[in-house]
C-alpha cells in the first residue's frame, strides 16, 4: 500500500524569507482585530452580561418575524429572537429586568406561559437566568483564567527553554487570542462560558504546536552550532512540517465532524477551537519562530543547559 | 527497544483490560444490556451533567440585609424579655434605626446595671475573642447595641448551614432523590436537581422563608393610626397577605413555627384547602394557655411578616393541633405545609442564577454527541491508516483503547460528563494522535537519514518524547486552570482534557511502543514501511 504523505519528502520551503511580510500582515490583522473588537464589542451571552436565554421548540416551523413581534408585544425591553439549528427551534434572549432578580423570575414565567398558549405543542427546552452579580463574577473569573493560563504556560516555556522562547510563546498566544476575539466580534456569534473553554483550549493547542517547533529548534541549535539562525529555523520548520500538517488535519477532522453533526449547543465552542487550530498552526510558524530571531537566540544560548539534560524525561 | 520484559507486557495488558471493563457500565447504561451486567463486576458509572441529563441548576444568595434586620429584631425581643426580669429596668425610646438597637434608661442609676445585663446577652464568637454585639453608652443614658462584623459573619455562617439543611428537606422530604444541595462561598446555596420539568415549583419551595407566628391582635389600636402605620407601644402594624389593608398585632409571639412538629395540607369544613398543624409539647402547652387566657379575642396567623388570617378564639385549644386557613389553593397549601414541616429558613434566599434544561434537549445532545464522537473516531482512524500503514494501525488501536480508558477512569472517579465534556472527548481523540504523529514522523525522518531500522524506531520514540512531554504539560496547565476557575459545564470539559492527557500519554507512547516491539520481535522485518 502506498502511504499518504501530505508533505512530500525533501520539502524545503524558505519560510523565513517571508517573515517580515508575515509580521506586517499579522500585525495589521491583530491590530484590526483588537480595534474591531473594542469598537464593535462582543456579542456577550447572558453568562457575562446577565439576563435570560430561553430555548423553545415548536411542533411546526415558525416564522421568525412573527415570533419576534409576538415577543416584542410582551414589552420586556430589548428582546432578541434567533433561530437555533432549524426553523422549529428558537432562542429568545431577554435583557436583565430593572426590578432585580425577583422580577427576572416572573418575566421568564410570563414568556413561558404566553408562548405555550399561543403556540400549542411548544416546549420550553431550557432556561438560563443569570443575575448581574453572577455574570460579573463569571466574566471576571473567565478573564483571570485566560490570563493565568497564558502567563503560566509562558513561564513553563521559559523554565524549559530560554527566556526568548517564553516571550515568543506569549506573543504567539496574544496573537491567537486577539484574532479569535476579532472573529467573534465580526460574526456576532454569542460568547458564552463554552467559548471561554474554547479560548483556553486554543491557548493549550497553539502552545502544543509552538512547543514542538521550539523543541526542534533547540535540538538543531545544539546539533549545528555553526549554522546561521535563519537557515536553522527554516530547517527546523521543514523537519517538523509533516507533523504539523498531519496533526492539524486530525484535529480539524475531529472538530469539523463536531461542528457539522454535533449538538448545536456547543457549535460556538467547536468553531472557536477549529479556528484557533488554523490560526495556531500559522502563528507557531510565523510568530513563534521569527520572534527568536529578533530576540537574538544563538546556539550558545543552550551551551550551559547541557548539564540539565539529565533532568529531562527519559523514555522507558 | 526489543527488550520488553514479559511482566511489562502483562502490566500494560491488565491496565488496558481494567480500563475497558470499567467503561462498559457507562456505555450500556441506557440499553437493555445493563441488567445483564454481572453484579460481581465493578459497576461504576459516569455521572451525566445537568446539560445532558436535563434538570435544574439554581444558585441562591442569602439576603444579608434581611438577615441583619432579623438579628436586630431578635435582639430586641431578648432585650425586652431580659429587662422585664426581676429587678425590672424601665426603658424608653427603643429604636432599631441604622441596624443598631438602642434605648434610653429612665433611671440614670440603673445604666450600669442595664449595660451589665446587656453584656450578658451577647455571646463570644468562636475562636475570635470577639463578641457578637458591642454594648456602649451614649449621652450617659442611652444604651446602644451594635452588631460586630465577626458576629454578623458567624451568624451568616450558622444560618447558611441551617438553610442548606432546610432547603434539602423541602426539595426532598423523603431523602431519596439524587439532588445536590451545597453551600458555595459564604452566602450562597447551590441546588441541582436532575430530571425535573418544572423548576418554578422548586423556586417557590425555596423562596418561601416560612416564618410562621401566632400573635394576638391589638384591639386597642386606633384604626386611623393603623392606616398611617402607627401602632400602640408593644404592638406593630402588619399588612394582610391578600393586600386588603393592615392590622395591628401585639409584638409578643404566642407560638411560632419552630414549635410545630407536623404540618400537612387538608381541607376545612367547607371543603377549602387549609393546613393542619400539630404542635410539639412546648408549643401545645403555650398555645393551650394563650387560647385559654384570650377566649373571644382574635389572633393573627402571620407568615413571613404578612397576616394570613385572624380568626377569633372560640374556646381553649388544648389538644395541640390547629389549622391555618387563608386564600389557599391545594398546591399553595401543600407548598406551605412542606415549608412549615421543614422548618423556617433562617435567612431569605434569592435566585441569582438559574439554568434549566429539559430532558429532551439533554438526550438529543447525548445522541448527537455520541454520533459525532463515533464519526470523528472513524474519520481519524482512516486518516491515520492511509498515512502510516502498520504504524497507523497501532496508533488506531491505541486511540480506541484511549477512548475506553478515558471513560473507564471517569467512571471510576465518578466524574461528571457535560456537553462541553463531549467536545473535550473529541478534541482529545484528535490531539492524542499527535503523540503518534510525532513519533512516526520522527521514525520516517531517521530512516531517511539512513539509520538502521531498530535504531530509527528507538530514536523516534526517544526524541519525540521530549516534545510530547512539554506539550502535555501545557495542556495540563490550561486544563487545571479551567477546572479551578470554570463553573459546571466548563469544569466538565477540563476534567475530560486532564484525564485524556494522562491516558493518551500511556496509550500513545507506552502501549504503541509495546505493540511495535512485539511485532518486530515476532516478524523480524527487514525494513519498515512507514
Amino acid at each position: 500500500m502506498k502511504l499518504l504523505k501530505l508533505v512530500p519528502e525533501g520539502t524545503n520551503l524558505d519560510f523565513m524569507r517571508w517573515r517580515n511580510l508575515a509580521l506586517i500582515l499579522s500585525l495589521i490583522a491583530t491590530v484590526t482585530s483588537i480595534g474591531y473588537t473594542v469598537y464593535r464589542g462582543l456579542n456577550l451571552g447572558v453568562d457575562f452580561v446577565g439576563g435570560q436565554l430561553i430555548r423553545v421548540s415548536f411542533e411546526q416551523p415558525v416564522d421568525v418575524e412573527q415570533l419576534r413581534s409576538r415577543v416584542d408585544a410582551m414589552h420586556l425591553g430589548d428582546a432578541g429572537v434567533s433561530s437555533f439549528g432549524g426553523p422549529k427551534t428558537y432562542q429568545i434572549r431577554l435583557p436583565k429586568p430593572p426590578g432585580g432578580d425577583a422580577a427576572a423570575n416572573s418575566v421568564a414565567t410570563k414568556v413561558k406561559q404566553e408562548i405555550t398558549r399561543d403556540y400549542p405543542g411548544a416546549k420550553i427546552e431550557s432556561v438560563d437566568t443569570v443575575s448581574g452579580k453572577v455574570s460579573e463574577e463569571l466574566a471576571g473569573s473567565s478573564a483571570t483564567a485566560i490570563a493565568l493560563a497564558m502567563v503560566g504556560i509562558a513561564l513553563y516555556i521559559w523554565f524549559r527553554f530560554e527566556w526568548q522562547f517564553g516571550v515568543g510563546a506569549l506573543l504567539t498566544l496574544a496573537h491567537d487570542i486577539s484574532m479569535t476575539l476579532g472573529f467573534f466580534a465580526f460574526t456576532r456569534l454569542p460568547v458564552d462560558l463554552n467559548v471561554v473553554a474554547a479560548f483556553l483550549t486554543i491557548v493549550g493547542y497553539s502552545l502544543n504546536d509552538t512547543v514542538v517547533i521550539y523543541d526542534r529548534i533547540r535540538e538543531d541549535l545544539r546539533k549545528y552550532r555553526r549554522m546561521a539562525i535563519l537557515p536553522l529555523i527554516n530547517l527546523s520548520l521543514n523537519e517538523t512540517l509533516a507533523r504539523t500538517v498531519v496533526t492539524s488535519m486530525t484535529v480539524l477532522i475531529a472538530l469539523g465532524v463536531l461542528m457539522v453533526i454535533g449538538p448545536e449547543v456547543i457549535f460556538g465552542l467547536a468553531i472557536a477551537i477549529f479556528l484557533g487550530v488554523l490560526i495556531g498552526t500559522y502563528s507557531s510558524i510565523y510568530i513563534s519562530a521569527p520572534v527568536l530571531v529578533w530576540l537574538g537566540v544563538k546556539p550558545d544560548s543552550f551551551l550551559k543547559t547541557d548539564k540539565d539534560e539529565a533532568a529531562e524525561p527519559e523514555t522507558a | 527497544m526489543l527488550e520488553f520484559p514479559r511482566w511489562k507486557v502483562w502490566l500494560i495488558g491488565i491496565v488496558v483490560a481494567i480500563g475497558v471493563l470499567l467503561s462498559v457500565p457507562s456505555l450500556i447504561a441506557s440499553t437493555p444490556l445493563a441488567s445483564h451486567w454481572p453484579k460481581w463486576l465493578p459497576g461504576y458509572k459516569i455521572n451525566l451533567g445537568l446539560d445532558l441529563a436535563g434538570g435544574s441548576h439554581l444558585l441562591f444568595e442569602a439576603d444579608s440585609a434581611d438577615m441583619q434586620k432579623q438579628r436586630v429584631q431578635q435582639m430586641q425581643d431578648s432585650v425586652e424579655t431580659e429587662l422585664r426580669h426581676d429587678p425590672p429596668i424601665q426603658v424608653g425610646d427603643m429604636s432599631t434605626a441604622g441596624g443598631k438597637l438602642s434605648f434610653l434608661v429612665r433611671d440614670p442609676t440603673q445604666v450600669d446595671a442595664a449595660v451589665e445585663r446587656m453584656r450578658n446577652l451577647t455571646k463570644p464568637v468562636a475562636l475570635t475573642g470577639n463578641r457578637d454585639w458591642d454594648v456602649q453608652v451614649v449621652d450617659s443614658t442611652r444604651v446602644v447595641l451594635t452588631p460586630t462584623p465577626t458576629g454578623t459573619a458567624q451568624a451568616l455562617k450558622d444560618a447558611m448551614g441551617v438553610a442548606r439543611d432546610v432547603v434539602r428537606r423541602r426539595i426532598d422530604p423523603g431523602g431519596t432523590r439524587e439532588i445536590t444541595v451545597q453551600t458555595e462561598g459564604n452566602n450562597r446555596v447551590l441546588v441541582e436537581v436532575p430530571g425535573i420539568d418544572n423548576p418554578e415549583e422548586l423556586k417557590k419551595l425555596v423562596g418561601q422563608t416560612a416564618r410562621l407566628e401566632f400573635k394576638l391582635v391589638d384591639l386597642s389600636a386606633n384604626p386611623e393610626d393603623v392606616k398611617a402605620g402607627r401602632a400602640p407601644p408593644g404592638s406593630e402594624v402588619l399588612p394582610m397577605a391578600d393586600g386588603s389593608g393592615a392590622i395591628a398585632v401585639k409584638r409578643r409571639v404566642m407560638v411560632s413555627g419552630e414549635q410545630i412538629s407536623k404540618a400537612q395540607q387538608s381541607f376545612d369544613e367547607n371543603g377549602r384547602p387549609d393546613i393542619a398543624l400539630t404542635f410539639d409539647s412546648t408549643g401545645a402547652r403555650r398555645f393551650g394557655r394563650a387560647t385559654q387566657e384570650n377566649v373571644g379575642k382574635p389572633f393573627a396567623i402571620i407568615l413571613d411578616g404578612k397576616v394570613l388570617s385572624f380568626p377569633t378564639i372560640e374556646g381553649p385549644i388544648l389538644g395541640g393541633s390547629a389549622s391555618i386557613t387563608g386564600n389557599f389553593t391545594v398546591q399553595s397549601a401543600n407548598e406551605l405545609a412542606v415549608s412549615l414541616q421543614s422548618g423556617r429558613l433562617p435567612v431569605k434566599l434569592n435566585v441569582i442564577e438559574e439554568r434549566s434544561i429539559g430532558p429532551d434537549l439533554g438526550s438529543d445532545s447525548i445522541r448527537k454527541g455520541a454520533i459525532a464522537s463515533g464519526v470523528s473516531i472513524v474519520a481519524v482512524i482512516i486518516f491515520m491508516l492511509i498515512t502510516y500503514g502498520r504504524f497507523g494501525v497501532y496508533a488506531n488501536i491505541a486511540l480506541v483503547v484511549n477512548a475506553f480508558l478515558i471513560l473507564g477512569l471517569m467512571a471510576m472517579f465518578n466524574a461528571t460528563l457535560t456537553l462541553p465534556g463531549i467536545a473535550g472527548f473529541i478534541l482529545t481523540i484528535g490531539a492524542a494522535v499527535d503523540a503518534n504523529v510525532l513519533i512516526n514522523e520522527r521514525i520516517r525522518e531517521e530512516i531517511r537519514r539512513g539509520r538502521r531500522m531498530l535504531d530509527a524506531v528507538e530514536t523516534g520514540y526517544r526524541e519525540a518524547m521530549r516534545a510530547i512531554f512539554d506539550a502535555n504539560v501545557t495542556h495540563v496547565i490550561s486544563a487545571s486552570i479551567m477546572a479551578y476557575f470554570g463553573s459546571g459545564p466548563v469544569r466538565g470539559f477540563a476534567v475530560v482534557l486532564l484525564v485524556g492527557v494522562v491516558t493518551s500519554v500511556f496509550t500513545a507512547v507506552y502501549f504503541t511502543r509495546m505493540l511495535v516491539a512485539l511485532w518486530i520481535r515476532r516478524a523480524r522485518p527487514r525494513m519498515l514501511h512507514i
